[in-house]
C-alpha cells in the first residue's frame, strides 16, 4: 500500500528567499512523523504549503493517492487532512462545545429549509453532533468545560481543544505545528499520551513539529531533520540521534 | 478642582476665528442687491460655550465619568431572561395599539416597522457575519422597484410578487458578493457603497423602464386575501374590504392594515433570522467573523459561507422593499440614497451589533424620534451624530448588547 502522505521535490520561494528547498519525505498509514530543526528552518512552511496555506512553488503533495497541491485549503481539509495552529487559533468568543461544533460543519448536511422548519433529521443530526462533541470532549478532558467560553480556558486546556475540534472531522492525518509549546512538563505527558491513543484507538496518522525533544523522541516512528529550508537528515529517533549533520546544526561545529 | 481660564480663553478665540465665516455672516438679499451683515450673537454664545466646558473641563469630566450606562441598562445575561417577556409584551402592545390612536401615528410606526426589518436584514450581514456593507440600500431598492415594475408591467399582485422579490434581491446579493467578498474590511465597505450607488443612478437613467427621477405611481396596495382596501374595486367584480364585511368605507382602514401587515412581515423575519443563527450556518458566520483561517483549516468554505449571509441579507431587504413600495404607492430614486444606507447601519450599531432586540429599539426610535421632534428638524443630523459620539463614549456595544444564543452541552 502507498504512502499516506507523500510530498516530493517541496519548495517554497518568498521573492528572493527559499524558504523551503526540495523537501520529500513519506508519512505511512498509523505512523507518528516529528519535523525538527533549528528556528526558521521552514518547518512552519512546509506545514502551510502540505495545508494549502501556501501554494507551493515547485513539488508535488500526494494525500491518500490523489494530488492536493494547489487545491485551496478548506478542500485538503475536506479529503481528511486537518492541522493546529502554532499560536492557538479557536473561536474564542463561543463555547468550548459550540468550537466542536463548528467544525462538524461539514459533516452535518443541512440545508435551509430543514433547520427553518426543524425537520427530525434536522433535529437528530444536531443531536449526534452534540453527542459526538461530548465523547471528544470527554476524550481531552474537557468535559467539564464544555459550556465555558473557549477564550477563557488556560492554555494547556486550549490546545487540547484545538486537537479535538481536529480530531472530530475524522480526519486521516492530523498535522500539529508545535502542540507542546507552552505547556508545563504535566501537560507535555498528557499530549503524549493523547497523541498515542489518537493513533492507537482512533487510527489517525501524526506528523507534528515540535521543539521538546523528549515528545519527540518519546513518540515518533520517524523524525525529519531540517535546517535552512532543507532536508538534512531522516530516519527512527535513534539514527537522527547519532547523525553527525544533526548534532552539528543543533550543536554547532565543533 | 482646577480650572483652565488660560486655555478656556485661547479655545473661545479660536472659536471665534472659526464660526466667524459660518455663523457671523448674514446674507440679505434685498430685491438684486446681495449684502453682506456681520452678526455678533451666534458667534458670542458658540465662544461662550465652548469657554465655559473648558474652563470647567475637569470637574466636567468626573460628572460624565459617574453617569454609568452600564448601569442604567441592564447586561447581557440579565437581557437573555427577560427577552420572552419583553417580546411578547411588545408584540401585544402592537396589536392593539394601532386601534387607539391616530392614523398618523398609526403610519409612522408602519415606517418604523420597515426599518426593523431593515436593521434585521442587515445584521445578519455586518452584526453576525461581519461584514461591512454600505450599500445596503440597493437590495432594498431592487425589492421596491421589482415589485413597482411586476405590478405595473405585468398588472401582478403584492402576494405574487413577493416571493419573486425576495428572489430577485436575493439573486442581486448573490451576483455583488461573488466577486467582492474576497475583500475584507474596509474595502468591502467601499465596494458596496459604490454598488448602492450604481443602482440608484441605474434607477435613475434608465427612464424607459423606470421612470426615471419621475418613478413609479399607482403601485397597488397589498390585499387581504383579495379583499382590496379602497373605496371602490380596481377592476370589475372585485371585492373590497369594507364591502364584505358590510363595513363603512374608512380610509383608517388601510393603514392599520399594512401597519399589522408590516408586524406580521417584521415576526416573519424576526422567526426565520432567529432559526438561522441556531442553525449551524448560524454558527458558521460566527466562527468566520472570528477566525476566517481556522474555519479553511477545518474544511469551512469562506466564499460560501459569507455569499450565503450576504445573499440572506440582501434577501430581507428585498422582503422590506416589496413592501415599502405597496405602502407608498409611488417610488423614485430619492427613496434609496446612500443616507438610507447609513440610517439602517446605524440602526444596527446603535442597538448593539447582532442583538435583534437591540435593533429593534433602534429602529423604532431612529424613526419615530424625527417625527415627534418635528420643531427641531434643522438639527436633526446634529442630534444623531451627537449620539452616535455619545454612544461610543460610553456604550460602545450598542443599546442592548446581542446575547447570541448558546448551544448547551447538557451536564
Amino acid at each position: 500500500m502507498s504512502a499516506l502522505l507523500a510530498v516530493s521535490g517541496l519548495s517554497m520561494r518568498f521573492g528572493g528567499l527559499l524558504a523551503v528547498d526540495g523537501v520529500s519525505f513519506n508519512v505511512e498509514r498509523d505512523q507518528v512523523m516529528a519535523i525538527i530543526g533549528p528556528n526558521g528552518a521552514g518547518k512552519t512552511t512546509v506545514f502551510n504549503c502540505i495545508s494549502g496555506f501556501y501554494r507551493p512553488t515547485t513539488g508535488r503533495v500526494v494525500l491518500d493517492g490523489e494530488p492536493i497541491d494547489g487545491l485551496p485549503s478548506h478542500q485538503i481539509a475536506r479529503r481528511g487532512l486537518v492541522r493546529t495552529f502554532q499560536n492557538v487559533r479557536l473561536f474564542k468568543n463561543m463555547t468550548v462545545v459550540e468550537n466542536l461544533l463548528v467544525s462538524q460543519h461539514i459533516q452535518l448536511v443541512t440545508n435551509l429549509w430543514s433547520g427553518l422548519v426543524k425537520t427530525p433529521g434536522y433535529r437528530s443530526a444536531e443531536r449526534h453532533a452534540l453527542e459526538r462533541a461530548a465523547f471528544w470532549l470527554d476524550k481531552v478532558e474537557l468535559l467539564a468545560l464544555a459550556n465555558r467560553e473557549a477564550g477563557n480556558l488556560a492554555y494547556g486546556q486550549q490546545r487540547r481543544l484545538e486537537i479535538a475540534r481536529c480530531m472530530i472531522t475524522n480526519p486521516k492525518l492530523l498535522l500539529l505545528d508545535e502542540p507542546a509549546a507552552g505547556l508545563n512538563l504535566q501537560e507535555t505527558r498528557q499530549l503524549d499520551r493523547l497523541i498515542i491513543e489518537l493513533r492507537q484507538a482512533h487510527g489517525v496518522s501524526v506528523l507534528l513539529i515540535e521543539h521538546d525533544m523528549s515528545l519527540v523522541m518519546g513518540i515518533s516512528d520517524k523524525v525529519l531533520v531540517m535546517e535552512y529550508g532543507r532536508p538534512i537528515a531522516v530516519g527512527t529517533p535513534a539514527e537522527v540521534r547519532a547523525n553527525p549533520e544533526v548534532i552539528r546544526a543543533y550543536l554547532g561545529e565543533a | 478642582m482646577r480650572l483652565y481660564p488660560l486655555e478656556a480663553l485661547a479655545a473661545a478665540v479660536l472659536t471665534a476665528v472659526l464660526t466667524i465665516p459660518i455663523l457671523g455672516i448674514d446674507i440679505v438679499v434685498d430685491g438684486p442687491r446681495i449684502t453682506l451683515t456681520g452678526e455678533a450673537l451666534p458667534v458670542l454664545i458658540a465662544m461662550a460655550a465652548v469657554f465655559v466646558v473648558r474652563l470647567f473641563q475637569e470637574p466636567l469630566k468626573t460628572a460624565i465619568g459617574w453617569v454609568r450606562m452600564d448601569r442604567l441598562l441592564p447586561s447581557p445575561e440579565r437581557m437573555t431572561a427577560y427577552r420572552p417577556m419583553i417580546l411578547t409584551g411588545l408584540i401585544v402592545m402592537a396589536l392593539i395599539w394601532p386601534f387607539t390612536v391616530s392614523r398618523g401615528a398609526v403610519d409612522i410606526a408602519t415606517l418604523a416597522l420597515i426599518y426593523v426589518m431593515l436593521g434585521l436584514g442587515l445584521n445578519i450581514v455586518v452584526g453576525f457575519a461581519g461584514l461591512l456593507d454600505l450599500g445596503y440600500v440597493a437590495f432594498y431598492a431592487v425589492g421596491a422597484y421589482s415589485y413597482a415594475l411586476l405590478a405595473q408591467y405585468f398588472g401582478l399582485s403584492f402576494w405574487t410578487c413577493l416571493p419573486v422579490c425576495v428572489a430577485l434581491a436575493a439573486l442581486t446579493g448573490c451576483l455583488l458578493g461573488f466577486p467582492v467578498l474576497r475583500l475584507r474590511g474596509d474595502y468591502l465597505a467601499i465596494v458596496t457603497l459604490g454598488f448602492g450607488e450604481i443602482i440608484r443612478l441605474l434607477l435613475n437613467n434608465l427612464d424607459q423602464l423606470t421612470g426615471g427621477p419621475d418613478g413609479i405611481g399607482n403601485i397597488p396596495k397589498p390585499t387581504l386575501f383579495g379583499l382590496e382596501f379602497a373605496r371602490r374595486p380596481s377592476q370589475e367584480g372585485g371585492v373590497t374590504f369594507h364591502d364584505f364585511f358590510g363595513l363603512n368605507y374608512s380610509g383608517g382602514d388601510t393603514v392599520i392594515f399594512l401597519f399589522l401587515l408590516a408586524l406580521a412581515l417584521v415576526l416573519f423575519t424576526l422567526f426565520v433570522i432567529n432559526r438561522l443563527i441556531r442553525m449551524p450556518l448560524g454558527r458558521a458566520w460566527e466562527a468566520l467573523r472570528e477566525d476566517e483561517i481556522a474555519c479553511r483549516s477545518l474544511g469551512l468554505n469562506p466564499t460560501v459561507i459569507k455569499l450565503s449571509a450576504f445573499t440572506l441579507g440582501a434577501s430581507f431587504a428585498g422582503f422590506a422593499g416589496a413592501f415599502f413600495a405597496a405602502r407608498q404607492g409611488f417610488i423614485n430614486p430619492e427613496s434609496f440614497t446612500f443616507i438610507e444606507s447609513a440610517v439602517v447601519l446605524a440602526i444596527v450599531v446603535l442597538g448593539g451589533m447582532g442583538s435583534q432586540l437591540g435593533v429593534i429599539l433602534a429602529a423604532i426610535a431612529l424613526t419615530v424620534l424625527p417625527e415627534v421632534a418635528r420643531q427641531f428638524a434643522e438639527y436633526r443630523m446634529l442630534i444623531f451624530g451627537l449620539v452616535m459620539v455619545l454612544m461610543m463614549i460610553w456604550r460602545p456595544q450598542g443599546l442592548l448588547p446581542a446575547a447570541r444564543p448558546r448551544l448547551k452541552l447538557p451536564q
